[in-house]
């Protein structure tokens, strides 16, 4: 069988290989020499070491960029997961209209970024107009706190599916045992059902991680870094790095390497930890 | 929201009594409540004058602030919605179409054939997966445009070639659990790898096939900033279009951002409730081998 599939290797591989190489290997290396070079228009780079990088860590903007997406992934992953989690208890408790709330509480995800953005941009300004008279474009907390909400909005019912999943396949003798041995029903969550549920707090964590860190649709949306690019997180300080200033071409694309190593150490913690948790299974 | 109709495939049985279970019930309800509330709040909007849109966006239209469909028939024409519409469900139905078909051959090639060289393969599939998008946008529209690929026939390339990442690393995963024996009694009964592969593998693929379509489904209709770099305004997808709405520094017309937001919406819930199995079922396998 091997080699008759050797010989057929092309038919069923060459078309994603060659639209691999294009999208994807040749891009990839091409921007990490460029990340070395300074050029315009790629054709005329010029290598000029590492003044790419120095020139970006110097960057207010990028600092800025980086602190805010920090924090913003921070706050964004606690709220989303502690959120969800809850949620998710509820709906398995059994109750009548379980599968409706299950519908609704998903649905935003399936909602394009672009448009969150724009849903609440009207709702946020309509509220801080109300309450304290300005909009988003006043002050970057809210902008960051607007952010913190679209995303919950947006993810909670995402990580709530896979904690559901996580909690039925829960052996519902353990928590009658629990119960029969007189544990109180927190007692019964903190000791059996979250260690048992701990394979999906791994994934939810590392999903809403890199979700938060990457985010750029909803960013661009909500405030498009308003006021003063305060609230612009890396991708779109990336973003704004290569089309918004002509020269800085190159510093983009090193702003962009660093992205990537830290979105790739990340991902390669998942890997590591999940790993050590299906050996522990 | 107390009388719903259970459904076969899931069994209720309550495990709280019952005053626990109302007020879970009624606190469940309240956060749908709040779950919907944007989209009904955009909705009511999109049928008021875009002069009483940002000043009071959470009043009910008045007779004086009521345009009927103004806004939905001005924004349509203004951003060319029913074309982007159109563009949009192109561009995703190819590109899911061919991601799939391709991927899964080429998932099933690299998984049956041990050597070194199809497992280099299969780690560049995975090392792409974690690489942003940031990371290559630059250089890809650089080469899409001296491709050629600028356009919404060559954006399905681009698509195939960034989105194969994860999807061959997800049909590897099944591929892998699958015995050999059938593939194998298949050759020996005369067919060739390719009638092989159409008859008794990708059928066997079928539940992986849809996660991936689904996922991939929903990356490329709701995707911004890819099709953006490519295609630029020329070919607008339904994301193009609305960010194309707030254009440069003016102001943005309000009406027609209500309405547009509407008409973005109403496919994506449509289509929602009537996969909802499909989508929940492929979101969730999807994260958990992701």
């Amino acid at each position: 069988m091997q080699k008759a599939l050797k010989k057929y290797f092309p038919i069923f591989a060459l078309p994603t290989l060659i639209a691999f190489i294009i999208a994807f290997v040749v891009p990839f290396f091409m921007g990490i020499y460029l990340s070395f070079c300074k050029f315009r228009t790629v054709t005329d780079a010029t290598l000029i070491g590492f003044e790419n990088y120095t020139k970006a860590f110097a960057n207010k903007d990028f600092l800025n960029a980086l602190i805010f997406t920090v924090k913003f992934t921070v706050v964004a992953v606690i709220t989303i997961n502690v959120l969800s989690f809850l949620l998710a208890l509820l709906l398995t408790k059994g109750i009548k209209g379980t599968n409706i709330f299950r519908t609704v509480f998903f649905m935003p995800n399936l909602i394009g970024g672009i448009v969150l953005g724009y849903i609440w941009q009207l709702i946020i300004n309509g509220i801080l107009l109300k309450v304290v008279g300005a909009d988003l474009t006043y002050d970057a907390n809210y902008g960051f706190w607007g952010l913190v909400i679209l995303m919950n909005w947006q993810q909670i019912g995402y990580m709530m599916i896979i904690y559901v999943a996580g909690i039925q396949n829960v052996p519902p003798e353990l928590i009658e045992a629990a119960k029969i041995d007189g544990a109180t029903s927190w007692q019964t969550l903190k000791s059996v059902t979250i260690p048992m549920v701990m394979s999906s707090f791994t994934i939810c964590l590392f999903l809403t991680l890199t979700n938060s860190f990457k985010l750029f649709d909803q960013n661009l949306a909500l405030t498009a870094g308003l006021p003063a690019r305060k609230t612009a997180m890396l991708a779109l300080d990336i973003y704004n790095t290569f089309y918004g200033r002509t020269g800085w071409e190159g510093v983009g694309q090193a702003k962009a390497v660093v992205f990537f190593l830290i979105v790739a150490v990340i991902s390669l913690t998942q890997l590591v930890v999940t790993r050590s948790k299906e050996v522990e299974n | 929201m107390a009388k719903k109709k259970k459904t076969s495939n899931e069994v209720e049985t309550p495990q709280v009594s019952k005053t626990q279970g109302i007020i879970i019930g009624v606190v469940l309800t309240i956060l749908s409540i709040l779950f919907l509330a944007p989209i009904v709040i955009v909705l009511i909007n999109s049928f008021k004058s875009k002069l009483y849109i940002s000043s009071e966006p959470f009043k009910l239209p008045t007779a004086e602030t009521f345009v009927g469909l103004t806004n939905y028939t001005d924004g349509a024409v203004k951003i060319g919605f029913f074309q982007s519409f159109g563009w949009s469900l192109f561009i995703t139905v190819f590109a899911v179409g061919v991601i799939v078909l391709f991927t899964a051959m080429t998932a099933w090639v690299i998984t049956r054939i041990k050597s070194k060289f199809t497992s280099l393969l299969y780690y560049f599939f995975v090392f792409a997966m974690i690489v942003p998008f940031q990371m290559v946008m630059f250089t890809m529209t650089f080469i899409a445009n001296r491709l050629h690929l600028d356009n919404p026939i060559g954006i399905i390339v681009i698509y195939l070639g960034f989105g194969s990442g994860l999807s061959v690393f997800m049909f590897s995963g099944f591929v892998k659990a699958v015995p050999v024996a059938m593939e194998e009694a298949a050759m020996i009964d005369g067919c060739n790898p390719i009638q092989t592969f159409f008859n008794i593998v990708f059928p066997m693929l079928k539940p992986t096939a849809i996660t991936v379509a689904i996922l991939n489904a929903m990356w490329v209709w709701n995707d911004y900033l890819l099709p953006y770099l490519i295609l630029g305004t020329e070919y607008k997808t339904i994301p193009i279009a609305i960010q194309y709405l707030r254009g440069g520094y003016g102001s943005v017309d309000m009406g027609a951002m209500m309405a547009m937001l509407v008409l973005a919406i109403v496919p994506i819930i449509i289509f929602y409730l009537t996969c909802q199995k499909y989508i929940i079922k492929g979101v969730v396998a999807g994260a958990v081998k992701g």
